[in-house]
């Protein structure tokens, strides 16, 4: 794991003597570090109580931290409102996400493994024809790729929402250095016992790089769960909304109560927190290995 | 990047079957070099290069509502875009953006991360509160800033702190003069993407090694600013580098919180809610929108190879 619990890197190494200015510094950090806390913590306190509270008590212009009474009927009332394709919208965000961080895992680490392992002429080009997608900054290609995917026909449908997305040149270099460096031995080990590349691939290195692929997935997961743009861009009718494109369009049309919006956001907010809690791990991991890259 | 490594595919213990399988081995290696890699590169292909030539090629148009258009116009899209005072301006909101939100986010995500990496009890805590922002997307956070925190009636947050200190409301993303508006955009993309590089900071904390402590403070070295000045900041270039250059890529894109923060304004429009107004909006103008992308693109890319460039430069110069 990348960031361990050890103390390296800590400006005071050993022999720190506690003078009085150190103890002083001590204090200002540790206070630091509780106000940074407590400002980060701030917005989901706000979502949990605006979620929870009724119209009147978000509005009252006299604040109190706590409603005055627990409104859970607000989870019933945002399902139930029919101006609000919610469950819908869920939906979608669901088959978005999962659907496509699989898709662009397969893709990905197959194409990786091939451009790492199997020996072929006009291997180099192909890789170089990948790295190059690289340089073009993502976001500026959603004009040119709207114009491909309504020629296909593909606005307002689950298709044009994934497919575009799958074919991610960055997550095939990852795969392919990660595989550069997966023990040949355990491969050979395979073909001796008669496996070709498809075997060994899905019998001996899948199997074994499953940590990396839960880095990868976590963090592809989350992308895909909270990307707007693309959504924005493809979701022109209500039925192929995601969940981030619903709560967007009830921002900048207000038309929506407070407490219903905070409650479709704590919602929304659900499946990651469950991701953070019980996966960070990996994600951390992710963050690390896509972040630096090289 | 090196081409892949000669793996044989053939293991040295196949013995007398070795030639034949070798013969077959290469027709057999292309053929599943294509099974791996030919679905991705036809995806790449489709959804990667052709929209990039088919923008090119849009950009020399004249495109309004149609993506197979007739009429040629030479560079005329492109003269427009960079004549265009919208698109400059968003040019300059861009810029302004830059200036605030790389710095701070710099400095700030280093901080945490010095302070998140020298505390010893609690330490997974910690981190975790700071990185769980990331779990929001930016229109969750944008919901929250916009309606609660700085909602410009009384019952916004900040309004409601300022109150106590007899401060009258603020309309937070309507004002124009002062440019209150920049603090919940500046603070919004903060909250969201600190915990984010401070974990690539403690990753890069982490691989600093001890020894090199052990021999500053032998040394005299002051623990402080001086071992922060001469260890741990030069150990950390490799790491400030990616985040300097990622954040302002990252920047350069921004869409997500100004659409929903303050929508499709003229002054805080960044590059790409204008790109997505004039060429998905109500005129759908292709030929421009193409354009002005491409431009976009080109600027960006100049920027991360100069910013390679200077990073470069000054370490071949250590």
């Amino acid at each position: 794991m990348a960031v361990s619990e050890r103390t390296t890197g800590t400006p005071q190494p050993i022999g720190f003597s506690r003078s009085t200015w150190g103890r002083v510094g001590l204090v200002l950090r540790w206070i630091a570090l509780f106000v940074a806390v407590v400002l980060f913590l701030i917005p989901f306190y706000l979502i949990l109580r605006n979620a929870l509270s009724t119209e009147q008590d978000i509005t009252a212009p006299d604040w109190t931290l706590f409603p005055s009474h627990l409104q859970w009927s607000n989870i019933s009332e945002l399902f139930n409102d029919t101006t609000v394709p919610m469950a819908r919208a869920m939906y979608n965000s669901a088959v978005v996400a999962i659907l496509g961080t699989a898709g662009q895992l397969l893709l990905a680490s197959m194409a990786g493994y091939g451009l790492a392992r199997i020996p072929y002429r006009h291997a180099d080009k192909v890789f170089y024809a990948i790295v190059a997608t690289l340089m073009i900054p993502g976001a500026v290609t959603f004009i040119p790729s709207f114009i491909v995917v309504s020629s296909l026909g593909w606005v307002s449908s689950l298709r044009g929402l994934i497919i575009p997305t799958l074919f991610s040149g960055f997550a095939a270099f990852l795969f392919r250095q990660y595989f550069l460096g997966f023990p040949k031995e355990l491969e050979e080990a395979a073909r001796v016992d008669g496996a070709g590349y498809f075997g060994v691939f899905w019998r001996i290195v899948v199997p074994n790089s499953l940590p990396f692929f839960a880095a990868l997935a976590a963090i592809t997961f989350i992308g895909n769960w909270n990307s707007f743009l693309w959504p924005l861009v493809i979701g022109q009718d209500s039925s192929s909304w995601t969940i981030q494109v619903a709560m967007s369009t009830f921002i900048t049309a207000q038309t929506i109560n407070i407490h219903e919006l905070f409650m479709a956001v704590a919602v929304s907010i659900l499946p990651l927190v469950l991701i953070f809690a019980f996966l960070q791990r990996y994600l951390i991991q992710g963050v690390t290995q896509s972040g630096i890259k090289d | 990047m090196s081409a892949p490594a000669k793996t044989s595919a053939v293991p040295a213990t196949a013995g007398e079957r070795r030639g034949s399988r070798r013969r077959k081995g290469i027709a057999g290696n292309a053929l599943w070099f294509w099974i791996f890699v030919g679905p991705f590169v036809i995806g790449l292909l489709i959804f990667s290069y052709l929209p990039i030539i088919w923008s090119l090629v849009l950009s020399f148009f004249e495109a309004y509502n149609t993506a197979t258009p007739s009429k040629f116009v030479g560079l005329h899209n492109y003269v427009d875009m960079l004549t265009d005072h919208n698109f400059l301006s968003s040019l300059g909101t861009f810029t302004i953006f830059a200036v605030f939100i790389v710095p701070l986010t710099f400095v700030l995500a280093l901080a945490l991360a010095l302070l998140v990496n020298q505390v010893k009890i609690a330490r997974a805590f910690f981190r975790s509160v700071f990185f769980l922002p990331t779990a929001c997307s930016y229109v969750v956070a944008s919901l929250i800033w916009k309606l609660s925190i700085f909602n410009g009636v009384r019952f916004g947050l900040a309004n409601t702190v300022l109150g106590w200190f007899g401060i009258e409301n603020i309309a937070w993303l309507s004002t124009v003069d002062p440019p209150w508006y920049w603090i919940p955009l500046v603070t919004v993309r903060l909250w969201l993407q600190l915990g984010f590089y401070m974990i690539l900071f403690i990753a890069g904390l982490q691989r600093i090694s001890p020894t090199l402590y052990e021999a500053a403070y032998v040394d005299g070295a002051k623990p402080g600013w001086q071992v922060f000045r001469y260890i741990t900041l030069p150990q950390l270039r490799a790491t400030s580098v990616a985040v300097l250059i990622l954040n302002l890529i990252a920047a350069y894109q921004a869409f997500d919180e100004f659409y929903n923060l303050v929508g499709n304004v003229n002054y805080a429009r960044p590059p790409l809610v204008y790109l997505y107004g004039i060429s998905l909006g109500s005129i759908q103008d292709l030929g421009h929108g193409s354009a002005g992308a491409l431009i976009l693109a080109v600027i960006i890319m100049l920027v991360t190879l100069l910013q390679n460039r200077i990073f470069g430069f000054g370490k071949a110069g250590d």
